[in-house]
């Protein structure tokens, strides 16, 4: 117990987050953190080989992965298939996000409309999406169609429940003050409707890119030539540890990216929740 | 007309029109009917699986599968979470490794599972518990950081030791995120178990799903997606009800 | 009055924010004495550092230099000698109103009987035994507040310190409180510090007024406050002492806006 939270006047003065550590501090930590992970792994895999506790290409270190990532930067290969990868995310979360967010504000804004969509996405919504994957390999067959179409419907639903919910939750104060000072229609909607909803449909467009990411990997372990999901399934017909594992954190990498650039965009678009 | 008539009329349009478009497509052809199985095909091939037993049997192994993975998940995200939160260098340390995992899709470590865990259950249950821990763990840590400093400040000054605050402020303080936690991660292991079971498995809803595929037989994959996404639902009502009975201070009438 | 000696004692306490070199005085050399059972008011303007001082006297905060001793013993921390009653109310949400103001005698372990006396007696003092069972989230601000003052009697410390308790009330639930908190202190008799920033409420209440200059804090001015214990608002006397108050509050809100 004695470690366990932070000394009494710490916790009464800063709450369980602590006082903030100066940066450099803090930074030298995290690099701190990282480098231990990589060093454990490395004398794990190392361990692995030494006392031959089994076949050492089950756990490739950390050198290994980046090296094969590497030789498959230097030969080309990884750019195809990054490639294949970034476009039918692009495509399938572009259109995902287009539909999503286009029919969320008419949901959120016309009573009619949520009356009718809503409930149909309730039934689709338990459904995991993965279930309908071989739906969609069925109908339009292996290629790309199936996999752009299968996020694209992955996408749409936390999309269109964010934007539907953004819309909502709109204080009506505000659409009345707009109102009061001659806003009607498109101009209702252009200037107080969408900006209102914007942090939460920015939300739904973080969680889509999220969940982009998340399902291309399967469909394409799933009958695909190209794509960083063959290369791990690949990697696992012929053993292909490193592969596997560099494919990964390359995945990994892009998600992070995907990640960064919605937030970059939510700073942008919306400096007034946040201002310096 | 009322919303909850138009609901339900949305609802029951849908599937007339789904009806429509299916016993069309077979009496002109368009496609080859099979591609578009009739909502009374869908229920026969839920009957018949039902009938011989086929359906439970796939569902419990599903089941079973999320149950172990979960319960072991959510035990670990629990635990940790909260040591970790509470221990400023511990969080200090993980925060950057686990920045680092969280980005890679879970189910791009499917296959190392399998290669690590072989084509058997232990492969499975251990990557639902894989997948479900991490959002589970930072949510729980999360939830346990916001924990009001006025509320510690007030029950310290009454007198509570440090373990009195761990069980009877941060604890309690911690629950609905804790809950939202679980909540969660019981969705991940639905969605993530279906792809497990799509590779390499002799049983559950996902090789069910994955052998109307084989076999050419979408019937038998809108059976299982409907039998899954009954599965998600009803265990979402069960959390939610236990939640409210659980966090009835929140909002009391 | 003063034969055991004052109950609090702050002694040349100081308190600076942020990293050494860049640091901001808040607190400069506090020196203050509240005897046993007086109520003492600390009036500033807003950041002159009247919380940071009741927060340090509360074990919240450690003084950059000084002490704060009770009964002649060094603060270290947080204890259940001195209760807190807090402008937010920091009620326990998943905590009955009941079982809001057994959370102390429920720490000594009392036994279960006398901890339900305890209970009723101050449901009963700030007037809400009908409440009992409500959740925090089914009272209004000011039943919120009084279940706060109720847990703190039911500690039954040796003094209260009260940070802007009623500072997030409406001006009539405010005055209300005000004549409650007044009625109780007739019948308790504690050791209180209040901070306020409303001078109304510092003279209806306060045996001493202890105003605060704007940052960094120092006390300006001490007014002994010599009125019935029953007091009038509109009394000419009560409003003599708001205008003098005033006065020399005035020129240390002017010098913030300079």
């Amino acid at each position: 117990m004695a470690q366990f939270l932070s000394s009494v006047p710490e916790l009464m003065d800063a709450g369980l987050r602590g006082s903030r550590l100066p940066r450099g501090r803090a930074l030298a930590l995290r690099l701190a953190a990282i480098v231990a992970f990589l060093v454990l792994w490395s004398l794990l895999s190392g361990a692995v080989v030494v006392l031959k506790l089994f076949n050492p290409i089950f756990l490739p270190g950390p050198w290994l992965v980046l090296g094969s990532v590497l030789d498959m930067a230097v030969r080309g290969p990884l750019w195809i298939h990054l490639a294949a990868t970034l476009e039918r995310v692009a495509m399938g979360f572009g259109a995902g996000a287009a539909l999503g967010v286009a029919l969320g504000l008419a949901a959120g804004h016309l009573t009619p409309v949520r009356n009718v969509v809503e409930p149909l996405v309730e039934v689709l919504r338990p459904i995991p999406p993965l279930a309908l994957l071989p739906m969609f390999i069925v109908w339009v067959g292996i290629g790309e169609a199936s996999k752009i179409g299968f996020i694209t419907y992955a996408t749409f639903f936390p999309i269109f429940l964010t934007t539907v919910t953004g819309v909502r939750q709109i204080d009506p104060l505000l659409v009345r003050a707009a109102q009061s000072l001659g806003a009607r229609g498109v101009a209702l909607f252009t200037r107080v409707i969408l900006p209102a909803a914007l942090p939460d449909i920015l939300t739904g467009l973080r969680l889509g890119v999220a969940l982009a990411f998340f399902v291309i990997v399967i469909s394409e372990f799933i009958g695909a030539e190209h794509g960083l999901g063959y290369l791990i399934n690949d990697g696992r017909n012929f053993f292909l540890v490193p592969q596997m594992l560099g494919a990964a954190v390359v995945l990994g990498l892009l998600g992070y990216a995907g990640n960064g650039l919605v937030r970059l965009l939510e700073r942008r678009l919306t400096r007034w929740q946040h201002p310096a | 007309m009322n919303a909850a008539a138009t609901r339900a009329a949305a609802l029951l349009g849908a599937l007339a029109l789904w009806a429509a478009v299916a016993h069309g497509n077979a009496w002109l052809g368009v496609v080859n009917p099979v591609l578009l199985p009739t909502p009374g095909e869908v229920g026969r091939v839920g009957l018949e699986l039902a009938w011989s037993g086929e359906l439970t049997r796939h569902f419990l192994t599903s089941l079973g599968r999320v149950a172990q993975g979960f319960g072991l998940a959510s035990l670990a995200a629990l635990g940790l979470g909260l040591l970790v939160a509470m221990c400023v260098p511990l969080r200090l340390m993980a925060e950057p490794v686990i920045e680092f995992v969280r980005p890679i899709p879970p189910l791009a470590f499917l296959p190392m599972f399998l290669v690590w865990f072989g084509l058997g259950e232990a492969s499975k249950i251990a990557f639902i518990g894989y997948t479900t821990f991490f959002p589970m763990f930072v949510a729980i840590a999360a939830s346990v950081l916001r924990v009001d400093v006025v509320l510690l400040r007030a029950a310290a000054s009454l007198g509570a030791s440090r373990a009195d605050l761990v069980r009877r402020v941060v604890l309690p303080a911690a629950l609905p995120g804790i809950v939202v936690a679980l909540r969660v991660g019981v969705g991940l292991a639905l969605f993530v178990i279906v792809g497990a079971e799509f590779m390499g498995a002799d049983a559950g809803l996902g090789h069910l799903i994955m052998e109307g595929r084989t076999f050419f037989n979408p019937a038998q994959i809108v059976m299982g997606a409907l039998t899954l996404g009954l599965l998600g639902s009803l265990i979402n009502t069960l959390l939610l009800t236990v939640e409210r009975r659980l966090l009835r201070w929140r909002a009391a009438a | 009055m003063m034969a055991r000696g004052p109950k609090i004692q702050i002694q040349r306490v100081a308190k600076s924010f942020g990293a050494p070199g860049r640091a901001m005085p808040a607190l400069e050399e506090i020196d203050l004495d509240v005897a046993e059972r007086e109520f003492v008011c600390l009036l500033g303007p807003s950041g002159c550092g009247k919380s940071t001082l009741l927060n340090i006297v509360a074990g919240f905060l450690v003084p950059t230099t000084g002490t704060v001793l009770v009964d002649g013993r060094p603060v270290s921390g947080p204890a259940p000698e001195r209760g807190v009653v807090f402008q937010e109310y920091a009620l326990f949400p998943w905590l009955t109103v009941t079982g809001n103001v057994e959370f102390g005698p429920l720490l000594q372990s009392r036994p279960a009987a006398d901890r339900r006396r305890t209970v009723d007696r101050y449901l009963d003092l700030v007037g809400l035994s009908a409440h009992a069972d409500k959740f925090p989230v089914q009272l209004s601000g000011g039943m919120k507040q009084r279940v706060a003052i109720a847990r703190a009697l039911a500690n039954n410390p040796a003094v209260i310190l009260m940070d802007e308790p009623f500072g997030a009330l409406d001006a009539q639930t405010r005055e209300v409180l005000q004549d409650e908190l007044s009625r109780i202190q007739r019948v308790e008799h504690k050791t209180i510090l209040f901070v306020t920033h409303s001078i109304r409420e510092a003279v209806y209440l306060a045996d001493r007024v202890v105003v605060m200059t704007s940052v960094p804090g120092r006390i300006k001015q001490v007014f002994p406050i010599k009125l019935p214990e029953v007091r009038d608002r509109f009394a000419h006397e009560f409003t003599r002492y708001e205008s003098d108050i005033t006065r020399v509050l005035r020129e240390e809100v002017a010098k913030v806006r300079a």
